[in-house]
């Protein structure tokens, strides 16, 4: 027993300090078995795994149609599919991947499971709301497969209009699906927001909330503002298209361009709610593997916040050849600029954290450095498109492709995968080979610059993006991009070779494996139904390596309410551990 | 250097591309040198700081206020400088000189047309006089395209119902490609054109030469204009001629043959209904081919549309 002694007031605190459990018999996946157990959970963790499944299914069926695309690419015109069903692939490829898995994955998957334990809470503040989160999502997933095989749509995933007003297929029903999946975003971002206020654990002031917590916090307030407005745009879209209300199509009246300054409203702002995530995870991996402080708490903090209320500033940086006026675009391209100050701020104090640090180079740092890198590039060619005279010259070329898949392949995906790492011992409570994972991570980080460097030329060379049919000069580029494509994919399945094949006969993971300060190593691996078996107090932050490990043990205050200042303690160490039950 | 020049972009054909080019290499050559530095440091420190054993303590250093300043400025002056630099430059682009040469140009899936002040037409070359500020007003006639030259590192899109204008001055004689790069559907990769810059005199010349525009050049039989026409109007990006499959029904062999439309009837294909197909392609859709090419009311007379049909028929 650890006894916490306060020795300049009166209050005296004792606390009992207990080790997590590596192997416990009971926790959250045998309390309650099952498949009804799955579909009518209301546990968060269950459900940030359901999640995670499901995003890393439709990872893998974007990820088919991204090959296929490449593979028509090889040769220009006909390689072996009709120019109208390439339309539709790479439609398909980003309705996919932006609605389906970026938008839900690290804050539905990964952040549904971490961020109760990272607030010493039971649950997220609405259990059942984040069932319903999860049952809109496969809704709309489900209603979007069905317009895919029944009429397809070809529009892009940016639907412009009057294109998607007037064209056949199921613009219809696709935009349908998407309107329902932007409630199952909003319903978690609501449910974020109010967990983060509300049910941290006693003692766990705003400044000891994880980074992680601090990005899904700013994330959430993106998608609860944004999300409506694409809500809107999809039922006037809708609206045109059943009714015939001129709205967007100037043929019936109405204003194309405001199509655009409505889809980008969200849609630009939709970018940080898939990037911002990644950025928590970053902070959190980053100190675990250096054990080190993190290099300016405060300034990562509420850059999150800053890049979330600049982001809605700056949507018209999409639409500077459009033919809005001169002067909204001054405006936008200056508060694009301003968006990449908060993001410089985070690289530089993650770089300022590793100095003096103990680092570790385990696979999930790993995937942080090829992060590091791939969204360094993304970031500042995002520097080059936000110049308006640039721009002019680079938008919807290659350039442009390879810069925004820079970012979320790059910078989201990379960052998504060393959170999956970082936490998939706690989330499944085995180990992978790290080995192979560090050889994954090398074939994804060459893979995927062999796909993408080259279309960054192509780009500024002037190939337009969304061709089926190119001119020769770009047959070589194209040739390696394709072949990059492949090593990349290579990767991925790799990694899901050897993540699944963990599930089986992976090692039994301890309860802290990478020795982390955060609060949710402290639990048991596998966590318990509840995540913790008494209301934990937190005394110390989760960055602060500086301190002994035992420190950051769960405890129990046997007197007084456990509400003790840290200067009001002193905690001894007899050594002497108690089990929790 | 060259090398790398031509490497990334595309010949610099107009006045302002050089403009362009400048900024173009200041910032990707500042963003290189931030890249290559802070992953250096980044290196540096993994090497440097790497864990030598499990007990190791890390100090505590929680921030630097100096440090945070300096990071934050310098790049907040260095992303200032770029913007009013790639604004200063977009103002050039964007205002267009007094005395430029006006064309007009209209869109529409899949083709480019240009139309010149003295009533001269033409389809996917736009001809401009050398060393000439050259100002384009456009407008679509169906969905969104977008004009771009990369020689002149230029782009506008066209909006139906609205007018759009971009200027230029290309200095030398000489041929640029036109992309679409707005998305329009099945055609849009097939989308292109040609600047073709003359001298002035030659242009002039070639201006008196197309001022009928749409009468049937003296040397050409109806059906070799008509075969012309048909690739000016780029009604071979969809229509094949030798049978094989495209987005819409071939020419080969179909005059005079039986059709069936959408709703189950037949129709001969005769002068009448490829006449009503080409002025009002919606009205009666072959089975199993989409409904989307536009109307060409207005863009070809009837000399033009006789020429066509008499090509149709000797496509046996």
């Amino acid at each position: 027993m650890d006894t916490a002694e306060s020795s300049s007031t009166s209050k005296k605190i004792q606390v009992h300090r207990y080790k997590p459990d590596d192997n416990p018999d009971k926790h959250f996946l045998n309390e309650e078995t099952g498949l009804w157990s799955w579909l009518t959970t209301v546990d968060h963790k269950k459900i940030g795994i359901m999640f995670l499944s499901a995003v890393t299914f439709f990872f893998f069926i974007g990820g088919i149609m991204a090959l296929l695309v490449r593979t028509e690419l090889w040769t220009p015109a006909k390689t072996f599919i009709e120019a109208n069903t390439y339309n539709q692939i790479f439609t398909l490829h980003g309705a996919i991947m932006v609605f389906l898995f970026l938008v839900p994955a690290v804050p539905a998957a990964l952040g549904n499971f971490i961020l109760p334990l990272q607030l010493g809470a039971k649950d997220v503040a609405f259990p059942r709301l984040n069932l319903l989160s999860f049952y809109l999502y496969l809704t709309g997933a489900f209603v979007a497969v069905f317009a895919i095989l029944n009429g397809g749509i070809d529009t892009g995933w940016t639907f412009y209009t009057p294109y998607s007003s007037t064209t056949g297929g199921a613009v219809t029903t696709m935009v349908f699906g998407v309107f329902i999946i932007g409630f199952s975003s909003i319903l978690t971002g609501v449910n974020f927001i109010t967990t983060i206020h509300k049910m941290r654990a006693p003692g766990l002031t705003w400044d000891k909330l994880s980074l992680f917590s601090w990005s899904l916090y700013a994330t959430s307030i993106i998608q609860i503002l944004a999300t409506p407005v694409l809500a809107i745009t999809l039922a006037l879209l809708g609206m045109e298209r059943i009714l015939g209300i001129g709205i967007f199509d100037p043929a019936m009246g109405g204003d194309p361009v405001l199509f655009q300054h409505f889809f980008w409203f969200y849609s630009h702002p939709a970018v940080y709610i898939m990037i911002v995530p990644g950025f928590g995870v970053v902070s959190e991996v980053i100190t675990t593997f250096s054990r080190k402080h993190i290099f300016g708490y405060w300034a990562i903090a509420l850059s999150s916040l800053a890049i979330a209320f600049i982001s809605f500033l700056v949507w018209g940086h999409h639409m500077f050849v459009s033919g809005q006026a001169s002067l909204a675009s001054m405006v936008f391209s200056f508060l694009t600029f301003l968006v990449g100050i908060p993001t410089g701020i985070k690289m530089f104090n993650w770089t300022a954290t590793l100095y003096k640090g103990s680092i570790d180079l385990k696979s999930p740092l790993l995937y942080i450095f090829g992060f590091f890198f791939l969204f360094l590039v993304g970031g500042l060619t995002g520097i080059v498109l936000a110049s308006i005279a640039l721009d002019v010259h680079l938008h919807d070329t290659y350039y442009v492709v390879a810069h925004f898949h820079f970012v979320m392949v790059g910078g989201m995906v990379m960052a998504l995968l060393a959170g999956v790492h970082y936490w998939w011992p706690k989330i499944t409570g085995r180990m992978y080979n790290e080995i192979m994972a560090k050889i994954a991570c090398g074939i994804i980080f060459v893979g995927f610059n062999v796909t993408f460097l080259p279309q960054f030329v192509m780009g500024s060379q002037g190939m337009p993006r969304r061709y089926f049919n190119y001119i020769e000069q770009f047959q070589p580029f194209h040739q390696v991009s394709t072949i990059g494509s492949y090593i990349l994919g290579l990767g991925f399945l790799m990694v899901f070779y050897y993540l699944v094949k963990s599930l089986f006969t992976g090692k039994k993971a301890t309860a802290n494996p990478w020795g982390s300060r955060a609060l949710e190593w402290q639990i048991n691996t596998l966590p318990p139904l509840h995540n913790f078996h008494h209301i934990p107090v937190i005394i110390n932050g989760p960055y602060d390596y500086h301190k002994p490990m035992e420190e950051f043990q769960l405890g129990l205050a046997e007197s007084t309410d456990g509400h003790g200042q840290e200067s009001d303690l002193e905690i001894t160490s007899d050594g002497k551990e108690i089990n929790a039950e | 250097m060259d090398a790398i020049r031509d490497f990334l972009l595309p010949p610099a054909k107009s006045t302002l591309a050089e403009q362009h080019d400048t900024l173009f290499w200041f910032v990707h050559g500042s963003s290189l040198i931030l890249t290559i530095g802070l992953i250096a440091v980044l290196i540096y420190f993994v090497y440097k700081y790497r864990r030598k054993s499990e007990d190791e303590v890390t100090p505590l250093i929680t921030h630097n206020s100096a440090l945070e300043v300096t990071w934050s400025v310098i790049p907040l002056v260095l992303v200032l400088i770029v913007f009013g630099w790639g604004y200063q430059v977009f103002m050039n682009q964007t205002v267009v000189p007094d005395d430029a040469y006006e064309v007009n140009v209209t869109a529409q899936k899949w083709i480019w047309q240009f139309q010149y002040e003295n009533g001269a037409r033409s389809t996917g070359e736009l001809h401009i006089p050398a060393d000439r500020p050259i100002k384009l007003i456009m407008q679509s006639n169906d969905v969104i395209h977008s004009f771009f030259v990369p020689d002149y590192r230029l782009k506008q899109d066209v909006v139906p119902g609205r007018y759009t204008e971009m200027w230029f001055n290309a200095p030398e004689p000489g041929e640029s490609i036109i992309f679409c790069t707005e998305y329009c559907g099945d055609g849009h990769s097939d989308m292109l054109g040609n600047v073709i810059v003359h001298e002035q005199e030659e242009f002039e010349d070639w201006l008196a030469e197309n001022s009928g525009g749409g009468s049937q050049p003296e040397d050409l039989a109806p059906e070799e204009w008509g075969e012309q026409l048909a690739q000016e109007y780029a009604c071979t990006t969809c229509h094949s001629t030798d049978g094989s499959q495209m987005t819409g029904p071939t020419w080969q062999g179909k005059f005079g043959s039986e059709q069936t439309l959408e709703d189950g009837s037949t129709v001969t294909v005769d002068e009448n209904y490829i006449r009503e197909s080409i002025l009002e392609p919606s009205s009666k859709i072959v089975e199993g081919y989409p409904d989307v090419m536009n109307t060409y009311q207005g863009q070809l007379n009837d000399d033009q549309i006789n020429a066509i049909i008499e090509y149709i028929k000797t496509l046996k």
